[in-house]
């Protein structure tokens, strides 16, 4: 019981654990500032990085660097740009945090709001507003539906999808098969109801996108994407016992049930942040979390502040692609993410089938 | 009942979709003993361990907990009562062995105990002996490597009352020793402890009292040399078992037909009976 002959002290891992940290986030936390403002810049109106930057430092009255040039670009920057890859960014990590808390709470890699169908359960619910011309909370009338309708979904997800307290991988997938299903008929019914201009944006909101960010809606969804964040570091720490299986966490103090409904809610309020405005998006919150698993293990008091940098810099630049990668197009940005997310879906599948039920 | 009974049950009665699976079951397990529980499969021991541990709450009676009715104490506080190693172990991330003891330690964090945890962790797995697996991934160790990691968990959660079910199912015989050495050493150090085991020679020598169970009712409590009979647990078992003393332990080994070793000669259909 000597601490000198041990290989590895667990001082030293942790020690080992914090830099690893520090580092991870410090990175992300760089590369977030980076491609916000290589994004800002990049259109059909070009704007100089020192520029963007000089432009930022008067709005809020410090007399550094150069304003844009062109006589446009200052407009530009304020009225189309930043609320944009604002919006994107609180999305990103908004979606990226809700599906690390759902893989969490499943004890299940797989879960992920788009997967398993509550995106599109708070579309629909987003989708009636649009139909229906509900205004009765103005501009957050959107938000807050959107919200109850993740809160249900989720909700559904959890009680039909749970057996004998763990999820297995097979009843979560085929569950979201299930929920899809009946929310496709829902969007497709209120598309039927709509007129033609309802039809339109509902097609949009399906597809995700960027297009038509405005401060207005970045006022409603920061806030909600604050809040989650915030709970979703909050509860991080707790997270990692839940891994153990329901028994066994609560063996060690947790109290599992309400632990469970308190993340629900905090995934349905980041859901409801990331779709109010922006549409589904789906994939982003099942790889982002993978990627940093991969790289500082699955605890989740790291996992979910890196999602959170993760997704933001991942949707940024998706962001950025999507309306630079064809000239005068502005891409659907949910079609990127699928594209890429669901190969990157069938791989974990693979792998998962391989390592039979080890999620290392 | 005594002063230094540190969990007890009382007319403890469990029915599930309206079978009955404990009934009027009475358990006392002081500071210091080891206890086992032994039974057929069915018995109800792993229920009555769930009832123990606060899982299950008991249809009937109730459990005293350090002096207190289980069911009146939070999750957190229970956790720094008692700790329990479940029968099966899994885990739903790739955490590290060393982040899975770790784990034990959750129930003390922001106390004055958390100082602890190093050393608590440390010792924990030297006494499971998973130091030489401290980084590796628990999904990809063995059954029974996961088994002294989770019992490594137990121990450096440092509870007064330990409840284990079936520790030693997955171990080699070195580690099923060694864990079962442990547990006397905890004990030897305060703790009450309950294992369940199927092994009978191993309750034999290393239970304080064996508890024996028998379609959900107590069947017999006391010192393993007074309950280990081969009468009780040939009833009990439904199959004749002997009790041999050998080096002052106690073995117990099921009778089994004689098959026949002075003649395995390959005698076919004109076999006579006699």
């Amino acid at each position: 019981m000597s601490a000198t002959t041990v290989p590895v002290t667990p001082v030293r891992a942790t020690l080992r654990g914090i830099a690893a940290r520090v580092g991870l986030l410090g990175g992300l936390g760089v590369a977030l500032v980076v491609i916000l403002v290589v994004s800002a810049g990049t259109g059909q109106l070009d704007v100089p990085a020192d520029q963007v930057l000089g432009s930022l430092m008067h709005k809020i009255g410090l007399d550094i660097g150069p304003v844009p040039t062109h006589p446009q670009g200052e407009n530009t920057l304020w009225q189309v740009r930043f609320p944009r890859v604002v919006m994107a960014a609180l999305a990103g990590a908004a979606l990226a945090t809700a599906g690390a808390l759902m893989q969490g709470v499943f004890g299940n890699p797989l879960a992920e709001p788009g997967v398993v169908g509550v995106s599109s359960g708070a579309a629909v619910a987003a989708a009636s507003v649009i139909v229906f011309q509900w205004t009765f909370a103005g501009t957050w009338t959107v938000a807050v539906c959107a919200f109850l309708g993740g809160l249900v979904t989720t909700t559904l997800v959890y009680v039909m999808s749970r057996d004998g307290g763990r999820t297995e991988v097979v009843t979560l997938v085929l569950t979201g098969i299930a929920l899809n299903a009946v929310t496709s008929a829902g969007l497709a019914f209120l598309m039927f109801l709509g007129d033609t201009q309802a039809r339109e944006e509902i097609v949009f909101w399906q597809l995700g996108s960027l297009n038509g960010s405005r401060w207005e809606y970045v006022g409603v969804v920061a806030p909600l994407a604050v809040v989650g964040l915030v709970a979703a570091m909050l509860l991080a720490p707790r997270l990692d016992l839940l891994a153990l299986g329901d028994r066994a966490a609560k063996h060690v103090g947790v109290d599992v049930e309400r632990l469970r409904m308190v993340t629900i809610v905090v995934v349905a309020v980041l859901t409801a942040a990331a779709v109010s405005f922006c549409g589904i998006i789906a994939f982003v919150g099942l790889v982002v979390p993978h990627l940093i698993r991969m790289i500082s293990g699955p605890g989740h008091r790291m996992l979910v502040p890196a999602s959170a940098l993760g997704g933001a810099v991942l949707l940024v630049t998706a962001d950025l692609w999507a309306r630079t990668a064809v000239e005068y197009a502005d891409l659907p940005i949910g079609m990127l993410t699928s594209l890429v997310g669901g190969p990157f879906f069938f791989w974990l599948l693979r792998r998962a089938r391989r390592t039979a039920g080890g999620w290392a | 009942m005594s002063a230094g009974t540190a969990i007890s049950a009382h007319g403890v009665g469990v029915t599930i979709d309206g079978r009955p699976i404990l009934g009027d079951v009475g358990l006392d397990v002081a500071a210091g003993e080891v206890v086992v529980l032994v039974g057929p499969n069915g018995a109800g021991k792993s229920t009555l361990l769930s009832v123990l541990s606060g899982d299950v709450t008991p249809s009937a009676g109730h459990v005293e907990l350090a002096g207190r009715h289980l069911g009146h104490r939070s999750a957190r506080e229970l956790a720094r009562l008692r700790g329990v190693q479940l029968q099966k172990q899994g885990l739903a991330f790739g955490f590290r062995v060393h982040e899975v003891v770790r784990m034990g330690r959750s129930p003390w964090h922001r106390t004055a105990a958390a100082e602890r945890d190093d050393v608590a962790v440390e010792e924990a797995m030297v006494r499971g002996d998973v130091i030489e697996l401290a980084d590796r991934l628990f999904p990809t160790l063995s059954g029974g490597e996961q088994a002294r990691t989770s019992f490594a968990r137990l121990l450096a959660q440092e509870t007064p009352v330990l409840l284990l079910d079936e520790p030693t199912a997955a171990l080699d015989i070195r580690h099923q020793e060694q864990v079962l050495g442990v547990v006397r050493e905890v004990a030897a150090a305060g703790a009450a402890v309950v294992v369940v085991l199927h092994d009978l020679s191993l309750a034999a020598a290393y239970a304080d009292r064996v508890c024996v169970l028998a379609g959900g009712r107590v069947r017999a409590d006391g010192p393993p040399a007074e309950v280990l009979t081969g009468d009780l647990l040939s009833e009990v078992y439904g199959h004749p078992v002997d009790v041999v003393e050998h080096d002052g332990a106690l073995l117990v080994v099921p009778v089994r037909p004689r098959a026949t070793p002075t003649a395995p000669t390959t005698q076919e259909a004109p076999c006579s009976a006699g």
